[in-house]
C-alpha cells in the first residue's frame, strides 16, 4: 500500500509541480490584467502547499517517523509566515519571486529530509535565522542612499574574504572553501559574490571611461585569481562571467566582452594542461563510465541516478541517492531527478528560470543605473550557478563544485541567496517608488510617453510584474 | 534615447542565457531518449537490483520461442531462476548470481523492468504484488545452438554462428561449460578450478594462436603489396629454411607447385612463409589494426583483444612464423568469425548482437534492435577475390568435407600449434555457406587441442551447416 502511495505521488507531484510552473509563466503574458495576475500567485501558493503535504505525507507513511509530522507543521507555519510577511508588509514585491523563492526551498527541505532527517532540520534552523536577518533588506535599500559611494570598501571587503580562506586553505591542502568561526563553517565566497556586485555597479557607474575599466578590471580579476588558486573553480567562472556581462551592458562595448571571452579561454586552455585537477574535471565529463573507480565516480553516479529515475522518477525513497557522493549539496539535482523524474527536474529548471527572469526583468525596469546594473549582476550571478550546478549533475558541462541555489544543504549558500532575493525585491518595491514619483510630477518625460500610450499595454502601476523583452 | 535602446543589450544578456537553459533542457532529454539506457545499463550502477523488490524478473528466450531462462515464483513467494536447458546455454545466457554474467548481465534492466498495461501494475500495487518484468527475445537459435554443442562434443572449445547481413549471433557455445541451475552452489570448485577456465567464455575471451586462419590476413597483405599476385608462384619441396628457422607443411606433405589460390586451398606453409618473408612488415601491421587486431571488438559480451605484434624491427624469422599463424599472434574466435563475416558480406562488417527485441510478458514489443553498420573493411575486388580463394578450400582443399550438400561453403581451416615441445595443436575452421532459400550465416570453430582443422573442426562447422540449411 505504502508501494501504491509513493507511485501515485510521483504523477500528482508531477502534475502540481507542473501547473505551478506553468503559472510562473502564463502569469506574465502581456494581457493578464493585475487582478487575474494575483489570482494565478495565489493559486501558486495552493500548489506549493498541495505539493509540499503531498511530499511529506508519503515520507511519513515510508518511515512512520513521527518527528515528521511536526518537522512538516513547522515547515508550514514558516512559510505561511513568510509569505504573509512579503505579502502584506512588503506589499509592492514581485510576488512570483517570493512564491519561486518558497518554493525552491520547500524542495530542499523534502529532498533534504529523504536525505537525512537531521541535516533537513539544521537547514530549516537556518533558514528560520537567514529569512529573518533578510527580511529586512528590502527596507533598508528603500531607505539607505549611499551603498553606492562605497565602491572600494566592497572591492577591499571581497579580496580580504576570499584570501583568508584562499591562505588558510592552502594551509590545509584541500581545496577548502570555508573558515570555521565559533563552530561554525562558512563560506565567504558566497557573501563576497554579492559584494562583488556591488563592486562592479558601483565602478561602472561612477563612469565607465577606460581608466575607470582598467581599474575595475584588476579588482576584479585579482577576486577570480584568489579563487582560481583556492581550487574553487566554479566560483571563479561565475564571478568571471558575472564582471563580463556587466562590463559588456554598461559600457555598450561588445569589445570588452569578446575580448574578455578569449581571455577567459586562453586562461581554460593554460588551466588545463597546468592544473591536473582541471584535467580530472574534462576527463570525468567526456568518459564518466571510464574512471568510476576514482575521477568520475562522482558524474557517473549522478547519470546512474537520474538515468534509472527516468523521466518519472522512481518515487519518493526508492531511489538511491545516497550513493551519490556530496549529494546533499552540489549533486541535489541528481536525486530531486532520480525520485522525481526528470520530467520534474525539467521544471524546477523553468522554475529557476523563471527566477532569472524576474531578476533580468527588474533590471531593464529600473531607471536608476547603479540598480541597474546590481539587478543585472545578481541575475547574472544566479542564472549561471543554476546553469553550472544543473549543467555540471547531467554531464552537459564539466562538473564544477556549485550549489544548487536555494535548494542544496548549506547555511552560507542559503544566507547569501536569500540575501540576493531580497535586495531584487527591494529594487522592485524601489521601482514602483520611481514610478510614483513620475506620476506625482504628472509630466512624464516625451520620450516614454509614446510608449506608455501603446495599444494593448497594462499601465506600469501597481505592483504588477510586468515583462518586457525590448 | 528610448527605453528599448536602453535596454538592448540587457536583453540580448537575457536571450543569450535562455538559449543556455534552453540547451540544457534539451539535453537532459536527448541524455534520457538516447545515451541514458547505455549508462544505467553499467554494472557499476547498483540502483537496477532495487527494482527486483517489485518485479519478478522477466524471461529469457530464443529466436524461435524455446524459453532459456526464467523465474519460477513458488506459492510462499520465493523465486527460482531456472534454466530449463541447463549447460547448453550456460555461456551465453549466463546466471543471475554472484555477479551476473552473459545475457542476465547484459539484459539485466529489461528483465527487471515492467512494461505490463498500466492499470495491471496499478492493481498489483494496491494487492501489493510484483509485476511481470519483460521478456527479453534473443538472435539465438535453439536448432543451431544444439548442434554445435553436440558436434563439440566433449572437447574443449569454441563454436560461435553470425548472420553476415545483419550481426545477428545465432548460436555461441563455449566449453567447458557449468550448470547455470546450480552456479551458486557450485561455485567455489568452479572458481578454485584454474586448469579449465569454466566462466572463460572463450568464443569471445579465449585468446589462440589463428594458425593457418591467418593465412586470409597474409593473402590480403600480399595481394595489397603485389597488384600482379596472380604471377606468384612458388615450388613447394616441404619445408623451408630461415637461419635455424625450419617451416613444414603439415602432415610433411609436398605441394609442389603453387601459385597464390592453391597455396591458399592447401594451407601451403612453406609457400605462406615465403610470402611473408618478403611484406612489408609496418603496413602488414596496420592492415590487421584496421581489421581489428590490438583493438576493441564491437561485442557487448566481456572479451579480448586479439593481438599481432610484428613491426618494422621484426626478423625475417618472426615474419614467418607470423605469416602462418604461428609466431606471437594470437586471436579470439569472435574476432575470426567477425572478419570471416565481413568477407561473406562483401566487406561490410555490421555489429554483432545477441538482443533481438525486449517486449512485456504479454508479448507486446517493447524495444527493438535494429542491425547496424560497423564499416566497410575491405574493398569489393578483395572480398571478391578471398570469397573465390575460400571457395577454393572446400572445392579443392582442407574443407572439401563441406561440399556437396544443398549448400555453397567457403572457407579456411587451421591446425594452431601451440606448443614449443610437442606437436599439439587447435583445430580451427572458419567459413561461410549459402543458399537461395535461407541466405547466409558464418561459423567459426575452434577445437582446443583437437590437432587437425580439416579432420576435427570441419565436421563441427559442417554439423551447424547442415542443421540450419536442411530445417
Amino acid at each position: 500500500m505504502v508501494h501504491l502511495i509513493t507511485e501515485l505521488s510521483k504523477y500528482t507531484m508531477l502534475i502540481l509541480f507542473a501547473l505551478y510552473t506553468y503559472q510562473c509563466f502564463s502569469a506574465l503574458k502581456r494581457n493578464v490584467s493585475h487582478k487575474k495576475q494575483n489570482r494565478k500567485y495565489r493559486r501558486q501558493i495552493f500548489y506549493l502547499f498541495l505539493i509540499h503535504l503531498n511530499a511529506y505525507a508519503v515520507l511519513y507513511f515510508s518511515t512512520e517517523n513521527r518527528n515528521m509530522l511536526f518537522f512538516y507543521l513547522a515547515q508550514v507555519v514558516f512559510f505561511v509566515v513568510v509569505l504573509t510577511l512579503y505579502y502584506n508588509v512588503y506589499g509592492k514585491c514581485s510576488r512570483l519571486v517570493v512564491n519561486n523563492m518558497c518554493m525552491l526551498m520547500a524542495l530542499g527541505f523534502i529532498m533534504l529530509t529523504r536525505l537525512s532527517f537531521d541535516a533537513a532540520v539544521r537547514q530549516f534552523q537556518l533558514a528560520v535565522v537567514s529569512m529573518a536577518i533578510t527580511m529586512l533588506i528590502p527596507l533598508i535599500i528603500c531607505r539607505v542612499r549611499m551603498f553606492r559611494k562605497m565602491t572600494w570598501l566592497y572591492g577591499g571587503l571581497g579580496i580580504l574574504g576570499l584570501g583568508v580562506v584562499a591562505v588558510l586553505g592552502s594551509v590545509t591542502k584541500g581545496a577548502n572553501l570555508s573558515i570555521e568561526i565559533a563552530g561554525i563553517a562558512i563560506q565567504p565566497s558566497e557573501f563576497v559574490k554579492i559584494l562583488f556586485v556591488f563592486f562592479v555597479a558601483g565602478m561602472l557607474y561612477q563612469s565607465t571611461s577606460f581608466l575607470q575599466v582598467v581599474k575595475a578590471t584588476i579588482l576584479a580579476a585579482a577576486h577570480v585569481l584568489i579563487l582560481v588558486l583556492s581550487r574553487d573553480l566554479g566560483g571563479a567562472l561565475i564571478f568571471f562571467v558575472a564582471y563580463l556581462v556587466m562590463l559588456f551592458v554598461a559600457t555598450r562595448k561588445p569589445v570588452y566582452f569578446f575580448s574578455g571571452l578569449a581571455a577567459g579561454c586562453l586562461a581554460s586552455v593554460v588551466a588545463y594542461h597546468l592544473f591536473n585537477h582541471v584535467r580530472v574535471r574534462v576527463l570525468a565529463w567526456q568518459d564518466p563510465l571510464g574512471y568510476y573507480e576514482q575521477e568520475s565516480n562522482q558524474i557517473a553516479n549522478s547519470l546512474f541516478a537520474i538515468g534509472t529515475g527516468g523521466w518519472f522518477g522512481m518515487g519518493l525513497n526508492q531511489g538511491m541517492p545516497n550513493r551519490i557522493p556530496e549529494v546533499r549539496k552540489d549533486f541535489i539535482f541528481s536525486a530531486i531527478s532520480e525520485e522525481f523524474g526528470i520530467l520534474f527536474g525539467l521544471c524546477l529548471i523553468l522554475v529557476c528560470v523563471s527566477c532569472f527572469l524576474m531578476f533580468l526583468n527588474i533590471a531593464m525596469q529600473m531607471k536608476d543605473k547603479f540598480y541597474k546594473y546590481v539587478a543585472l549582476g545578481l541575475g547574472t550571478i544566479y542564472g549561471f550557478q543554476v546553469i553550472l550546478s544543473i549543467g555540471g549533475k547531467i554531464k552537459f558541462i564539466p562538473s564544477t563544485g556549485v550549489t544548487l541555489p536555494l535548494v542544496s544543504y548549506g547555511g552560507s549558500s542559503l544566507l547569501s541567496t536569500l540575501a540576493i532575493f531580497a535586495i531584487i525585491q527591494g529594487l522592485y518595491i524601489l521601482r514602483q517608488q520611481e514610478g510614483g514619483e513620475r506620476d506625482e510630477k504628472g509630466k512624464p518625460t516625451a520620450r516614454t510617453k509614446p510608449k506608455a500610450a501603446a495599444p494593448g499595454k497594462p499601465k506600469n502601476g501597481g505592483e504588477q510584474d510586468v515583462i518586457r523583452f525590448d | 534615447m528610448t527605453k528599448e535602446k536602453k535596454n538592448r543589450e540587457f536583453a540580448l544578456i537575457t536571450y543569450v542565457f535562455l538559449g543556455i537553459f534552453l540547451l540544457m533542457m534539451a539535453y537532459m532529454v536527448y541524455f534520457q531518449v538516447f545515451r541514458s539506457e547505455d549508462i544505467i545499463n553499467s554494472p557499476y550502477n547498483r540502483r537496477q537490483d532495487t527494482f527486483a523488490e517489485h518485479v519478478v524478473r522477466g524471461e529469457i528466450l530464443s529466436a524461435d520461442g524455446q524459453v532459456l531462462a526464467q523465474t519460477i515464483v513458488g506459492e510462499d513467494g520465493s523465486e527460482t531462476r531456472y534454466y530449463p536447458y541447463g549447460d547448453l546455454f550456460a555461456h551465453a545466457v549466463g546466471y543471475d548470481v554472484n555477479g551476473k554474467a552473459g545475457l542476465e548481465n547484459l539484459a539485466n534492466f529489461s528483465l527487471l523492468r515492467s512494461h505490463a498495461f498500466f492499470v495491471e501494475q496499478l492493481i498489483n500495487g494496491i494487492r501489493d504484488e510484483k509485476n511481470p518484468g519483460d521478456n527479453v527475445i534473443t538472435t539465438l537459435n535453439y536448432d543451431l545452438q544444439e548442434a554445435a554443442y553436440n558436434a563439440l562434443g566433449d572437447n574443449d572449445g569454441a563454436v560461435v554462428v553470425l548472420e553476415p547481413s545483419t550481426g545477428k549471433i545465432l548460436a555461441m557455445v563455449s566449453k567447458p561449460d557449468f550448470n547455470p541451475n546450480t552456479i551458486a552452489q557450485d561455485w567455489d570448485s568452479i572458481v578454485n578450478d584454474e586448469e579449465n577456465s569454466v566462466l572463460l567464455n572463450r568464443v569471445t575471451q579465449g585468446l589462440y594462436p589463428p594458425g593457418s586462419t591467418f593465412k586470409i590476413f597474409t593473402t590480403l597483405q600480399y595481394i595489397r603489396e603485389h597488384p600482379d599476385y596472380t604471377d606468384y608462384l612458388y615450388e613447394c619441396t616441404g619445408s623451408i629454411t630461415e637461419e635455424d628457422l625450419e617451416i613444414h607443411c603439415a602432415g610433411h606433405a609436398v605441394h609442389g607447385q603453387q601459385d597464390l589460390i592453391t597455396s591458399f586451398a592447401n594451407s601451403c606453409n612453406t609457400s605462406f612463409a615465403n610470402i611473408g618473408r618478403d611484406l612489408n612488415y609496418d603496413s602488414f601491421a596496420k592492415l590487421c589494426s584496421s581489421l581489428l587486431f590490438n583493438t576493441d571488438i564491437p561485442v557487448s559480451y566481456p572479451y579480448s583483444k586479439s593481438s599481432f605484434v610484428l613491426n618494422g624491427d621484426s626478423s625475417r624469422k618472426d615474419a614467418m612464423q607470423t605469416a602462418i599463424g604461428q609466431g606471437q599472434t594470437l586471436m579470439t574466435p569472435m574476432h575470426l568469425a567477425l572478419i570471416t563475416s565481413a568477407i561473406a558480406n562483401d566487406g561490410e562488417l555490421m555489429n554483432p548482437y545477441i538482443i533481438d527485441h525486449t517486449e512485456n510478458y504479454k508479448g507486446i514489443s517493447v524495444k527493438n534492435y535494429k542491425p547496424s553498420s560497423y564499416g566497410t573493411l575491405l574493398s569489393q575486388s578483395e572480398t571478391a577475390l578471398l570469397q573465390e580463394f575460400m571457395a577454393r578450400v572446400v572445392t579443392d582443399g582442407t574443407a572439401s568435407a563441406l561440399s556437396g550438400g544443398n549448400y555453397t561453403a567457403a572457407g579456411k581451416t587451421g591446425t594452431a600449434e601451440y606448443s614449443d615441445t610437442t606437436d599439439a595443436a587447435h583445430a580451427w575452421f572458419t567459413g561461410y555457406a549459402e543458399n537461395e532459400e535461407l541466405g547466409q550465416i558464418a561459423v567459426t570453430v575452434i577445437v582446443e587441442g583437437g590437432g587437425s582443422g580439416s579432420r576435427v573442426a570441419v565436421p563441427v562447422a559442417k554439423a551447424v551447416f547442415d542443421t540450419y540449411f536442411n530445417k
